[in-house]
């Protein structure tokens, strides 16, 4: 055993990468939720903005466009949800579901020619003196861009809930579906757009995989994360500060599992895994006492008329 | 202008007409991808939904589809009790793994003692590790009111944990050279759920299946805690001033679809599949979910969709082996039916009227 | 796609969908675990499939269902093959052992050929790569090129196979650099690419400059590759879009000899059950081009290695060498039976941690 192996440093700095594409799309997640939508097709909508953000960066050799892609195909898939849940009013889990079926499928379609390539390299920022600043520069000043996007949008998420009349109506319209009809809100029209948001939140996510994180594509690479990031909504109590602490709490056990590893500790890492989803529980138990927290009307079909 | 009104009642002509009308639209569209892909279109079809019932080979194909139905039909039936009274559980996947596990734990602890007794065991031993499993989002819900559908999803990625560890560890056969899984229960005849006839694909999970359904029917027709359960989904309010026990109906709810969902995994885990592995999970409880939708909460629709489910898998490896689809295709191809099914459903409970919408 | 092209297709379609297949063709049928198009196990799997079909031309049909779960999904397909008339059958995972020996009996006429198993019958082979060889290779090379001493290794799950590949990596790397230390990294997933990832940085991060890999993604590769001073080895296939650094050369699955020969057999009438343990000399383990970034003398070196294993005269596992716990394996010059070799689930002596479980 070695526990002076482990670089504190360079571990927080590697499990921000981590927590990015749980992050991405779990920030999308919460909007829909906030506006009593719950989209289980998450992981369908990440690996759709996976390959199409991979397929552009490697047509148009630039993997900014690849984001931009990704965002696009990840709320064009999400437009199949909002026709479903919006206007033909079905099941909520069944049609997020499905999503997720549909999204696995048409990736592997449309990812065929598109194994064992390299895609173009994203750079890092590097500002002079910031980023070789001991210490502080690894960890805030030398990641890609897209990362501080992740940051960035938390912080808009977060002030757009709080402070704005939008994050106010989205706010009323997951409460309360009728009140906010009543006020002359237009629901539907509310969560179609907060639908659309998550859609390329989660696009954007799974590009991140695709791009940044692996980076290459092989079918089904998501392998999970759009779960994690439904549960790290929750989790966050539909709050973006926690998402993001959340965020860096489940992507930093993997990283941190894998360094007690390497550093030669024992540790039964079955369990070790389980633990995020157990703290998810946990914290579910905890924050139902507090009856404020979920959205009232999340999952609840809207129908104006009555 | 196209608007929706509400039916007074739910249609029963479109209820029956639109799995029909989504299932045309499916091949159409499913007709055009595959066509798109190069591959004969009507011939891939015809593949998917007829090879398996009235082709060449049905003879085998038929016997499959009560195997491969079975487990989707048991576990919607236990998951359409809590639907229909509003308590979502979608984490039978896990619930299906801590069947199987504790099933063939149990089967496993007597190996290799032949007896009578070592099956019926098994079964109790299996739908308790599936009840228990849902016990806890049950017993969370009743107790704090935490939200029971993230709950029961959370415990599905434990009981893979799990899973993986139990096939790595405690229940890894002694005698199979270091790799992960368990005995092959089909090898220990105390233990092995056979087909009941040969070559007939019915086992007991399928005759389990066949029960649940019948079970399922009479108790939301003929009896007392299938009319609470239908009036919790359909008017909560009311629900209570006629006297309903919530408590007990989310414990009665999720403890069934859980003690469902654990018995899939041990008949299972017994029969077709023979071990515990780290993949035995191949997505059942998902998909379960899925077919209680589509077979729109309703017992023999259930038995319906779970048939049309079993039909596109196996029609779809056919189609994969004999036409050269990719499965990705294919599931895109299940991802549409799905789509069309959950969207034709509108017709059933509403109207599309066409002109301006009267004043409100 | 344009319309007219889809309509097209369509009408084209429908004049073929008539046309039988001509039937005496020999059906060789292949089970994949996986997708084919996860660059990695079932990939290889699938390229030895065409293979076949570029030696055999219109001699033989293959048929491949991808994504088979194992279990009774398995247990289905390779009897759809069966019913369908294939002549020749691989299955090509672990897990699908007792389905394949199940449908065999059912099918006496057809004959299987099932990936690394250890269960067989009159029509049933089992076939099976000595990827350790490789590791031999690997992990020579690996041992003069450590900088740092520290060789990272990516485990999936802690199986025989896995830790063989282990052992044989640190038997020669140690045997070149005597100070060389192995951090070992359990993944506990066979595909999860952001995970290898993880990985492959946890292991750069702790000074190891030399990652070995048992999982199939290039993830490993691209992490590598940023961290800039460290070589990697290609898993599987050769992952040549990182050459000629930080991928310095590869261990490469190839299935194509012996598919096709087995093939041949079928068609000859001369097939029997048998097991197969081929190595570097048969061909079904291929080392990758050796980049320019490995020092000339390493590369000979690896190469004369590389020469031995396949003539035989060298064995990977060849005393003395001692169990982790000290105690005695193999005397001087004895070399491990293929038994021992197949269910191992000890390290040899020199390497540090415990195998989970």
């Amino acid at each position: 055993m070695d526990l002076s192996a482990i670089n504190p440093v360079l571990l927080i700095a590697s499990l921000m990468v981590a927590a990015t594409p749980i992050l991405l799309a779990a920030i999308g997640e919460l909007v829909v939720e906030k506006a009593g939508v719950l989209n289980l097709g998450v992981e369908g909508m990440m690996i759709i903005g996976a390959i199409a953000g991979f397929a552009t960066a490697v047509e148009t050799g630039s993997p900014l466009v690849g984001f931009v892609a990704a965002a696009f195909a990840g709320a064009a898939l999400s437009l199949l949800f909002v026709v479903l849940t919006q206007i033909a009013l079905a099941n909520q889990v069944a049609s997020g579901l499905a999503l997720t079926l549909f999204g696995l499928g048409l990736s592997a379609l449309l990812g065929q020619s598109y194994v064992g390539i390299r895609p173009p390299e994203m750079g890092q920022l590097y500002l002079p003196l910031l980023s070789d600043l001991p210490i502080v520069g690894p960890i805030l000043f030398s990641h890609d861009i897209i990362l501080y996007f992740g940051i960035a949008l938390t912080a808009a998420v977060w002030a757009m809930l709080k402070f704005t009349r939008v994050g106010l109506i989205l706010r009323a319209v997951g409460e309360n579906h009728d009140a906010a009809h009543a006020l002359g809100y237009k629901v539907v029209r509310i969560r179609i757009l907060a639908i659309l948001f998550g859609g390329a939140c989660a696009g954007l996510g799974g590009a991140y995989i695709s791009l940044i994180r692996v980076p290459q594509w092989t079918e089904g690479m998501t392998a999970g994360v759009g779960w994690i990031a439904l549960a790290l909504v929750v989790f966050a109590s539909w709050k973006p500060w926690r998402a993001l602490l959340g965020a860096y709490l489940f992507g930093g056990l993997t990283v941190v599992q894998l360094n007690l590893q390497a550093a030669g500790v024992a540790i039964p890492v079955e369990y070790l895994a389980m633990s995020p989803y157990i703290i998810t529980i946990v914290v579910l138990v905890i924050l139902s006492a507090d009856k404020s927290s979920a959205p009232a009307a999340l999952g609840r079909i809207f129908h104006a008329s009555r | 202008m196209i608007r929706l009104e509400k039916r007074p009642q739910p249609s029963q002509a479109w209820s029956l007409a639109t799995p029909l009308v989504a299932v045309l639209a499916t091949m159409i569209a499913g007709g055009l991808l595959f066509a798109a892909l190069g591959k004969p279109p009507i011939e891939a079809i015809r593949t998917i939904f007829w090879e398996p019932l009235f082709g060449e080979f049905s003879f085998y194909y038929r016997p499959q589809l009560l195997i491969k139905g079975a487990p989707l039909v048991l576990i919607a039936i236990g998951l359409s009790l809590g639907f229909k009274a509003g308590i979502w559980n979608i984490g039978a996947e896990g619930q299906y793994i801590m069947g199987a596990l504790t099933g063939a734990g149990v089967g496993l602890a007597f190996y290799p003692i032949e007896g009578w007794y070592v099956f019926p065991l098994m079964i109790l031993a299996g739908a308790f590790g599936g009840w228990l499993w849902a016990m806890i989002p049950a017993i969370l819900k009743t107790r704090f009111g935490t939200n029971e559908i993230l709950v029961s999803l959370m415990l599905v990625y434990v009981a893979e944990q799990l899973l993986a560890s139990m096939s790595l560890g405690l229940l890894k056969n002694p005698e199979g050279y270091g790799f992960p899984g368990s005995r092959n229960l089909q090898q220990y005849e105390s233990a092995h759920n056979a087909e009941l006839i040969a070559n007939s694909g019915l086992h007991l999970g399928v005759v389990a299946a066949f029960i649940a359904v019948i079970f399922a029917y009479v108790l939301l027709n003929r009896h007392m805690l299938g009319f609470h359960i239908r009036l919790t989904g359909e008017a909560p309010r009311a629900a209570r001033f006629a006297g309903v026990n919530p408590t007990r109906l989310i414990l009665f709810c999720l403890g069934t679809s859980g003690a469902l969902a654990g018995l899939a995994g041990l008949f299972e885990v017994s029969g077709p599949a023979g071990q515990v592995s780290i993949d035995f999970n191949v997505g059942y409880g998902f998909t379960a979910i899925i077919v209680a939708f589509l077979g729109r909460l309703h017992p023999v629709g259930i038995l319906l969709a779970g048939g049309l489910m079993a039909l596109t898998y196996i029609g779809g490896d056919i189609a994969q082996s004999n036409l050269g689809l990719p499965s990705s295709a294919i599931q895109v191809f299940q991802g549409m039916l799905l789509f069309f099914l959950l969207a034709f459903d509108l017709l059933t409970n509403f109207r599309i009227r066409l002109g301006a919408p009267e004043t409100a | 796609m344009k319309l007219t092209t889809l309509l097209t297709s369509a009408a084209m379609a429908l004049g073929l969908a008539t046309a039988g297949v001509a039937a005496d063709k020999t059906k060789v049928g292949f089970v994949y675990v996986g997708p084919v198009g996860d660059g990695g196990w079932t990939y290889e799997h699938d390229q030895g499939r065409k293979a076949v079909v570029a030696e055999f031309g219109d001699q033989v049909e293959t048929v491949f269902v991808e994504n088979v779960a194992e279990g009774p999904d398995s247990e289905r397909v390779m009897t759809q093959m069966a019913l369908e008339g294939a002549d020749l059958i691989f299955t090509t995972s672990f897990g699908y052992m007792d389905p394949t020996i199940n449908v065999a009996k059912k099918f006496p006429n057809v004959k299987f050929e099932h990936a690394t198993g250890y269960k067989r019958s009159d029509n049933v082979s089992t076939y099976s790569a000595r990827f350790y060889e490789g590791r031999a290779v690997q992990g020579t090379i690996a041992g003069h090129m450590t900088k740092s001493n520290v060789i990272g290794y990516i485990g999936s799950f802690p199986i025989p196979e896995v830790i063989r590949g282990i052992n044989s990596a640190y038997i020669h790397a140690k045997k070149v650099n005597p100070d060389v230390e192995f951090k070992i990294v359990w993944a506990f997933t066979w595909f999860d690419p952001a995970k290898e990832a993880d990985a492959a940085k946890v292991l750069i991060e702790q000074g190891a400059d030399v990652i070995l890999q048992h999982t199939d993604s290039t993830a490993p590769q691209a992490a590598a590759k940023a961290a800039g001073d460290v070589i990697t080895f290609g898993q599987a296939s050769d992952m040549s879009e990182y050459a000629p650094f930080p991928r310095v050369s590869s261990i490469i699955d190839d299935w194509a000899p012996y598919y096709i020969a087995r093939t041949q057999a079928v068609i000859d009438g001369t097939w029997s059950s048998k097991d197969t343990w081929d190595g570097i000399g048969a061909g079904m383990v291929g080392i990758g081009e050796i980049s320019d970034a490995v020092p000339a003398d390493v590369k000979a070196e690896a190469l004369a290695l590389k020469e031995k294993l396949a003539s035989g005269e060298y064995h990977s596992f060849t005393g003395p060498l001692n169990k982790q716990d000290g105690t005695p394996w193999l005397a001087d010059g004895e070399t491990a039976d293929d038994g021992t070799l197949a269910g191992m689930t000890f390290y040899v002596e020199g390497l540090e941690g415990d195998i989970p479980q």
